[in-house]
């Protein structure tokens, strides 16, 4: 549910950085352990587009895998969910990757 | 619409100032967050025209999506700590006791440490109300379709109280495990309280709620007899999620754990300045 703030915040600030752009593409990084889920944003973003420079736009996520370092075990894994939890069954874990939560860019006309 | 804070012609996000005399009244929510301003803090970008023909390009922006809501959370922090206020984020699923254990807290405290409260729901004053007949001031946030307190809320809602130094603020954020995590208030301390009617599996389930937070509450133990809550295992869970958080167990009905609780809030709470 949070997405819908989640896209909001993507739309405000893209509107504040290139406020008389047209934007006709937004370049999302998401992370599998970011606590925010993909499709949601997809679903919200039509909705949140509407009546601002973004409407209309593509939107591109790139979903970044997790990576985590299990300290029981040592290894390095990657979580099959948005929850980490090492295949030895430890989630005494260190993540390396997958939290992230980016714009990365936009394409504007 | 003002995507931060929600606020729109429609008023998603409401406030109402509770005083001590029970008026309560909405709050016109205008856009003047507590001293900061909505405007670019960004860097400008500036879009070279390349051709007549307007064709696209790229603008790499490379920025946190949560960006705007750090920046006003570090605000509020800033605001706080100039003030001598200590605000705490008290999260937990729906039911687990966050207001019961105000309720107390409030009653007890009483004349011994200033406390007031945001109170945040997604709909109605009946928080707000209890915590006002516990004798505090009370401003309650109805964030409407919204899951989650967000700095811009927390800062308006600040605004409102005007919270002397010396003081704490309790915001109570919106009940839910998953949602209030993401988002930074700008609170000093995160406070989870986790009860032992939920079962002791939240801290496996919830782990994002759990990492960040500084003092774990495991509330409602006077049930302890009754339900089926391994406390070992939970604290064990707890452990490994958190490594750094304090972990208390309290019993809001009881009183049983509440002075821990105090003493843990007094540590905090900054001297009121001269």
């Amino acid at each position: 549910m949070h997405e819908l703030a989640i896209t909001e915040s993507v739309v405000d600030a893209v509107t504040e950085r290139l406020p008389d752009a047209r934007v006709t593409c937004v370049r999302l990084e998401i992370g599998a352990l970011s606590g925010v889920v993909a499709d949601s944003v997809r679903f919200c973003f039509d909705l949140v587009t509407e009546g601002t420079n973004l409407e209309g736009a593509r939107l591109e996520i790139t979903e970044t895998a997790g990576r985590c370092h299990c300290k029981v075990c040592g290894s390095d894994f990657e979580p099959d969910g948005p929850i980490a939890i090492c295949p030895c069954g430890s989630i005494e874990i260190n993540v390396m990757a997958g939290e992230e939560l980016k714009i990365q860019s936009v394409q504007v006309a | 619409m003002c995507a931060t804070c929600g606020c729109s012609g429609t008023a998603v996000v409401r406030l109402f100032p509770v005083d001590m005399a029970g008026a309560a009244g909405p709050h016109q929510h205008a856009h003047d967050h507590a001293g900061h301003e909505h405007g670019p803090h960004e860097p400008e970008i500036h879009l070279h025209d390349h051709s007549a023909q307007g064709d696209e390009r790229t603008v790499q922006l490379e920025q946190k999506v949560l960006a705007k809501n750090d920046r006003l959370a570090e605000l509020n922090r800033d605001w706080l700590r100039e003030r001598g206020v200590l605000a705490i984020n008290l999260m937990s699923s729906p039911g687990a006791g966050k207001t019961t254990l105000l309720e107390r807290t409030a009653r007890e405290l009483a004349g011994k440490m200033a406390i007031s409260v945001i109170e945040g729901d997604q709909a109605a004053m009946l928080d707000a109300e209890r915590i006002r007949s516990a004798g505090c001031d009370v401003v309650q946030i109805n964030t409407g379709a919204g899951c989650h307190l967000d700095a811009a809320m927390v800062a308006e809602g600040l605004r409102l109280l005007d919270p002397p130094s010396g003081s704490v603020v309790m915001i109570e954020n919106v009940g839910n495990l998953v949602c209030p995590a993401l988002f930074d208030l700008g609170e000093q301390a995160r406070v989870v309280l986790a009860s032992v009617t939920e079962g002791d599996d939240k801290p496996r389930k919830y782990p994002h709620m759990f990492r960040r937070a500084d003092l774990i509450l495991v509330s409602k133990t006077d049930l302890l007899p009754y339900v089926d809550f391994d406390s070992k295992r939970h604290a064990a869970d707890v452990r490994k999620t958190a490594p750094d958080a304090l972990m208390l167990q309290v019993s809001a009905a009881t009183g049983a754990g509440m002075n821990e609780w105090y003493a843990w809030l007094r540590r905090r709470t900054p001297a009121p300045h001269e």
